[in-house]
């Protein structure tokens, strides 16, 4: 795709140390806390232009343009860049990688201060909660205090939601995309077999598969087909059954005749395995525990009389989307963010955009979809220049 | 803002948490908020209206105005208004019992279709009347539900609900000369009613 925003390099800040660590939401504390992230496009005078993109679950810092030598952009490069929704010629784009991702941030992949070995499943439990604090980490470093938005799809629609409510004034928007704030019971079910999958692999070991998680020179096995597999039964969830039989029907792969076998025989089987094998060479099955543990557990609207307290302390508007294909967060968990927000006296506009590629949608350039959070970005900035 | 809206938001009044069923471009619903300190949201299913309530700051839902009163909790807004948008939906009766439940007031404007004018027109040509407020040809228009001031509040009445207000209205949207209360269902191009319960 031309027209990006071209070449760009990941970069790296400590955000939290011994001096002034991160206290999370569980009690524990992390004593050194770095973060990677990328940046796009220039802040303001001001300081008034700034928008942050959390990402979802297996995505990373490196939303948009190219790293030396790649073939394809980062994972969001059809929303952000000049003339685009996240335009870079009017905004300063940041996004990093989660507290307890595996892509630079630190996480159950990092070494302990304390023992000198990788945490494994020492690291501590992470909240949404931690996951913004250490973005709120990062701006600090880069000296900004107010973002014109946070925006984010499926669990980083989850950050923003949550950004919202504790720090209401440090949001003029929130753009909350194909998320939940209460996941289902088969939400739920879906990620415990993942886990399930990861660490009933031999080569799970507890969380300690890391070259320096044991003694001796062989670097242990990693639980590459526990995580293989996590992936490709998430993969099927984002996906709709309409997408997948325009994708793949009933096409036996490179045949026109079935083998008839237990092999992979159908286009669809080696599309997934393509998923696992090709996920486990980026990323790590502890980060997949933590991650999916953060969304589970995630309920920020618990407490309706600190919601209503916080959305009266700011004035972020909201932006609330579903995609009707999407049955992993359906619109009935938009419906009700918004619902919820609305009952405590927030302004938040709707809508569920029809588009076929299911939980995925939010990565695909829709044009209603596009259009609507440019329009809402574009109010925003309108707004704050009225101000 | 249309004359008629001008009408509307005064008898919204100031303060008040407002529920606009078919806000169209959100003109109304802005003129409330940073008017008359009023918040709330609109509903609107066309997209190009969606956008422009976007593009004026005004929170909107997107869908279908029936869907969306069904899906409302009881009582979450002081006022529900239906600005010339009671006549093009699905199901007015069943909008009116609705609005009772998720509002305390409903501000409802409405085209007066027993005005002499589309009588006359009615009578004289045979075909389906067409004027400056009703605009369309019986195929294209989005105003199923047609009804005269008369026939609005027997069914008002019949649903047990109160007209605490009615402000007719002349050929520009503006209150009509008082006058036309004589016999309003005849001179009035359309009103604007306050319903309580």
């Amino acid at each position: 795709m031309s027209g990006g925003v071209g070449r760009v390099e990941t970069q790296r800040a400590v955000v939290f140390d011994d001096e002034r660590p991160l206290v999370l939401e569980s009690g524990a504390r992390l004593t050194h806390v770095e973060v990677a992230y990328e940046t796009y496009g220039e802040l303001d005078p001001a300081g008034a232009n700034a928008i942050f993109i959390c990402h979802a679950l297996s995505g990373d810092a490196h939303a948009a343009g190219y790293h030396d030598g790649d073939r394809r952009p980062g994972w969001w490069d059809n929303i952000v860049g000049p003339g685009r929704p996240l335009d870079t010629d009017r905004y300063f784009i940041v996004c990093a990688n989660v507290l307890g991702g595996c892509r630079g941030t630190t996480g159950p992949s990092s070494i302990d201060p304390a023992t000198g070995r990788p945490y494994g499943l020492r690291f501590p439990l992470l909240a949404v909660r931690d996951l913004v604090e250490t973005h709120r980490g990062l701006l600090r470093h880069l000296g900004i205090r107010r973002l014109l938005a946070a925006i984010g799809g499926s669990l980083g629609g989850m950050q923003a939601l949550q950004w919202a409510l504790d720090h209401p004034s440090e949001l003029a928007g929130a753009l909350i995309i194909a998320a939940s704030a209460r996941l289902s019971a088969q939400n739920i079910a879906f990620s415990a077999v993942a886990r399930e999958a990861i660490m009933r692999d031999p080569a799970f070991n507890g969380g300690d598969y890391y070259p320096g998680s044991v003694e001796g020179d062989e670097p242990p096995p990693r639980p590459d087909r526990g995580l293989a597999l996590a992936r490709m039964i998430g993969h099927i969830t984002y996906l709709s059954e309409e997408s997948m039989r325009q994708k793949f029907g009933r096409r036996i792969q490179d045949a026109v005749e079935p083998r008839y076998g237990f092999d992979v025989d159908f286009e669809v089987e080696s599309y997934l395995a393509y998923q696992g094998q090709s996920f486990v060479e980026r990323f790590d099955a502890n980060t997949y525990l933590y991650m999916t543990r953060v969304m589970d557990y995630f309920d920020p609207f618990a407490d309706p009389a600190y919601v209503q307290r916080q959305i009266a302390q700011g004035d972020t508007r909201f932006l609330v989307l579903s995609f009707d294909s999407d049955w992993r967060f359906s619109t009935e968990h938009a419906r009700e963010i918004a619902k919820e927000l609305r009952a405590a006296g927030a302004p938040v506009t709707f809508r569920e955009i029809a588009a076929p590629h299911g939980h995925d949608s939010f990565l695909f350039p829709v044009p209603e979809y596009h259009r609507t959070v440019a329009g809402f970005l574009d109010q925003l900035r309108e707004a704050r220049r009225a101000a | 803002m249309r004359p008629d809206q001008d009408v509307v938001a005064a008898l919204v009044g100031r303060d008040a948490r407002v529920l606009d069923l078919g806000c169209g471009d959100g003109a109304l619903l802005e003129h409330l908020i940073t008017r008359q300190g009023c918040t709330g949201m609109g509903v609107e299913r066309d997209d190009e209206h969606f956008h422009a309530c976007i593009a004026r700051g005004v929170p909107v839902t997107h869908g279908d105005l029936e869907a969306e009163l069904r899906r409302t909790e009881p009582g979450a807004f002081d006022c529900a208004v239906l600005s010339l948008t009671l006549q093009a939906t699905q199901r007015p009766v069943e909008v009116l019992r609705q609005l009772r439940r998720v509002a305390r007031r409903g501000v409802v404007s409405l085209p007066n279709f027993g005005h002499w004018r589309l009588r006359l027109d009615f009578a004289l040509r045979g075909r389906m009347p067409i004027s400056p407020a009703l605009p369309y040809q019986w195929h294209d228009t989005p105003n199923i539900h047609l009804c005269t001031l008369r026939d609005f509040e027997q069914t008002v009445g019949e649903l047990g609900m109160r007209i605490v207000r009615r402000v007719l209205l002349d050929e520009a949207g503006r209150p009509a000369p008082s006058w036309t209360r004589a016999a309003a269902n005849l001179l009035a191009v359309g009103a604007v009613y306050v319903l309580e319960d």
